[in-house]
């Protein structure tokens, strides 16, 4: 599961098209995608945060967000379809889209 | 066996948060606990006692719950010092058990992984192993136990299985003299987070089966509970059907509580001889307790229902519902539940806050936490809607004194919210704490559980109360008792006391929101507590002889006030930051006296404001 470690969203981007899914922002999915995690990165989402980009990257990591991670949104809020609910792997997270930018998802082939 | 008694030991509980860590606590340490405070913060310490088989006597400590030891809220910061043994006036744990819940091991598999950095002995206490169970989930203990080198339990805390063992084990590792390593943790960077990712990973693939049965049960439920409409009509009727409760259950109760006073005031009256010592016990100390007794059975339904949805893992959904709402006045998610506990006590809500790890989100929740109605205005409240406002039915079902209540305690929200908004407009802008959290699976709520939950609740109320509440109450009565009326005075005796003199002295700042004097001295010490003002309110109006003993406050009340004094005493307590135990604790929790300023400031300023419009607006239309 963990074999696929790219170094960055380019050659992921290749490779999502080789396998014929297709490659987006957590923070940009709907309710009902599903896929692998392909690449956690520190603050490339820009925007306004509290902590720094770094922290932020960290918080991710710590509550299971890496690379290889299978992940699907199950559910938004009624406001600006903000925050989501996914699951990842076996448990269920909630996260404001935002913070959810830098988390870069292989949507699994439709 | 020996006389020789075996030296004590401390064990320290550690786990992730949802992992029925307090649940292990109750179970092992039963009624045998202390709640106190760490010294120099204010995180709640809970410790307990255990006898060993072999006759050691254990004391556990239950340490707020954690992902990692790389703290970031004042929580997580006892938790990491105390495993390390670096919280000042804390010995370092003996052992360390790490709690997990048997059916999500992957996160804690990471925080044991850095427990075993800090190299303390150590033993798995695999929790909730039944719902494991139940899953078909198969875990390989012995495998498990090789792999991270420690004894594994398997228990279910909430029947009490496997509770001796844990503690066999416990003694075991004391008992060989296991000393553990020196510690080689420090602070994870982000490839060895997901370094240590990759290993919990490798060892949950090596040891545990995936559940043949997993829960779809959550899944199904929060299709429900988390639907953006369905979600949150729901979470709104739970709140309307909590307030109701709280309203109407705990009546027959209050009554009991208020009747008895009311009889044991006449009869020690009755019994005793006439003089000063008699009206003290009678009217100081008897209607002083009782006036704190007599809520007591609404902060425990209020509880009840708190950590019941919290027990059941409804909690966090209502965080992610409400987030963007709040998020909207600039309030974190997670100041939900903090803001939903101040419903009972601000000095809970604002400890809660201890969760936001953000500073600015933390100082909003604060300072905005005492504006959600506690139950320490309920009977502010109680009284005044009793006395003013008629009970009959609106719309066939919802009873007008209820839907007034509901009305207060929707200002305060709506205040709450505005007033962040506010703050994060004036003070800071832009920045936003992450909202990362974990949605636990639904869990039945265990009865035992709630029960001494909402009684250790209880017992926490009285105990402030009791150290608060009753020696003011004998300072009022001091108050309003001396100096006694000069012979042949025609004025009710309280008139020529020391509380009359204020209140008089007092009066033409009140006097344009349509505050008596007799209000007035309530207020001073209203600022001890809230409630207080109920009872100073009764000790005046009763010491005054105003109306024969047997006329509650109540109906002395509506015989005094306009109804626009009333509305406009309402209005006051919506708002007035009259509770100094809060501003003691914003000070302690902020360790700063600007931010209890701020508070005492800009809420006497929206009390006497909204106070007077209220009193006006009624005057104006005919009610004053």
């Amino acid at each position: 599961m963990h074999d696929m470690l790219p170094a960055n969203a380019a050659t992921t981007a290749t490779a999502a098209t080789a396998a014929g899914g297709r490659l987006v922002r957590l923070g940009e999915a709907q309710p009902g995608d599903g896929g692998v995690i392909v690449d956690v990165r520190a603050g490339d989402g820009g925007g306004e945060r509290g902590v720094d980009a770094h922290e932020l990257h960290r918080r991710l990591l710590e509550f299971g967000f890496v690379e290889g991670a299978r992940v699907e949104v199950l559910h938004e809020g009624a406001i600006r379809r903000d925050p989501i609910a996914v699951r990842l792997d076996d448990m269920r997270i909630a996260l404001r889209r935002r913070d959810a930018e830098d988390v870069w998802v292989l949507l699994d082939p439709e | 066996m020996t006389d020789v008694t075996l030296p004590p030991a401390r064990v320290a509980l550690v786990g992730n948060p949802n992992s029925g860590k307090t649940a292990l606590f109750n179970a092992l340490t039963g009624s045998r606990q202390k709640v106190a405070n760490y010294a120099g913060v204010t995180v709640e310490r809970k410790e307990g006692q255990v006898v060993t088989a072999q006759g050691r006597s254990l004391s556990i400590l239950d340490l707020p719950g954690t992902y990692s030891l790389r703290a970031r809220s004042p929580d997580e910061v006892v938790t990491r010092d105390a495993v390390l043994g670096k919280l000042a006036g804390e010995i370092p744990p003996d052992v360390v058990v790490a709690v997990a819940d048997a059916t999500n091991l992957r996160l804690v598999l990471r925080l044991i992984l850095e427990l075993k950095a800090v190299g303390r002995p150590m033993v798995l206490a695999l929790n909730m192993y039944d719902i494991a169970q139940r899953q078909g989930l198969r875990i390989d203990l012995d495998g498990l136990a090789r792999e991270l080198a420690c004894p594994i339990v398997t228990t279910v805390a909430t029947r009490k299985r496997g509770i001796e063992e844990l503690v066999a084990k416990v003694e075991a590792l004391i008992g060989e003299g296991a000393l553990g390593t020196a510690n080689a943790w420090r602070e994870p960077s982000a490839g060895e987070i997901r370094d240590a990712h990759r290993e919990a990973q490798r060892i949950l693939k090596a040891y545990v089966r995936p559940p043949e049965r997993p829960d779809t049960f959550t899944g199904k439920m929060d299709g429900v509970l988390l639907h953006p409409v369905a979600g949150l009509a729901i979470l709104f009727a739970l709140l309307f059907v909590m307030f109701q409760a709280v309203f109407t259950w705990a009546t027959p109760v209050m009554d009991l509580i208020k009747d008895g006073f009311g009889w044991l005031g006449v009869f020690v009256a009755a019994h005793l001889p006439p003089g000063i010592i008699t009206s003290f016990i009678s009217d100081g100390l008897i209607s002083g307790v009782g006036s704190v007794l007599v809520f007591l059975p609404q902060i425990l339904i209020l509880f009840f229902f708190i950590i019941l949805l919290e027990d059941f893992g409804y909690m966090a959904r209502a965080a992610f519902l409400m987030d963007k709402i709040m998020g909207g006045a600039g309030l974190h998610g997670r100041a939900f539940i903090p803001l939903l506990s101040s419903f009972a006590c601000a000095i809970p809500g604002i400890m809660a806050t201890r969760v936001i790890d953000q500073k600015r989100d933390r100082i909003t929740t604060i300072l905005v936490a005492p504006l959600m109605t506690c139950s320490a205005r309920i009977p502010v409240y109680t009284l005044i809607i009793g006395a003013f406002i008629p009970n009959r039915q609106v719309w066939g079902f919802l009873n007008l004194p209820g839907l007034v209540m509901f009305g207060l305690y929707a200002a305060g929200i709506v205040s709450a919210l505005g007033v962040s908004f506010v703050i994060r407009r004036l003070f800071w802008r832009g920045t936003a704490e992450p909202f990362l959290m974990e949605l636990p699976t639904y869990k039945l709520p265990d009865a035992a559980n709630v029960a001494r939950n909402v009684l250790l609740r209880g017992q926490i109320f009285l105990r402030r109360a009791g150290t608060i509440i009753l020696p003011l109450m004998v300072v009022v009565w001091v108050l309003s008792s001396f100096p006694g009326a000069p012979p042949g005075a025609t004025d009710p005796a309280i008139n020529y006391s020391i509380a009359g003199l204020l209140g008089h002295w007092l009066q033409p700042v009140f006097q344009p929101i349509g505050f008596n004097w007799q209000m007035t001295v309530a207020l001073i010490p209203g600022f001890a507590a809230r409630e207080v003002a109920v009872a100073a309110l009764g000790t005046v109006y009763a010491v005054g002889g105003a109306d024969a003993a047997t006329s509650t406050l109540g109906a002395t009340l509506a015989h005094h006030w306009s109804i626009a004094t009333g509305l406009s005493f309402l209005a006051w307590y919506v708002f007035a930051p009259q509770c100094a135990s809060t501003l003691a604790v914003v000070k302690r929790e902020t360790n700063s006296w600007l931010w209890p300023t701020v508070m005492l400031v800009y809420m006497t300023a929206l009390a006497y404001l909204a106070a007077f419009v209220t009193f006006q607006m009624a005057a104006a239309a005919g009610l004053g």
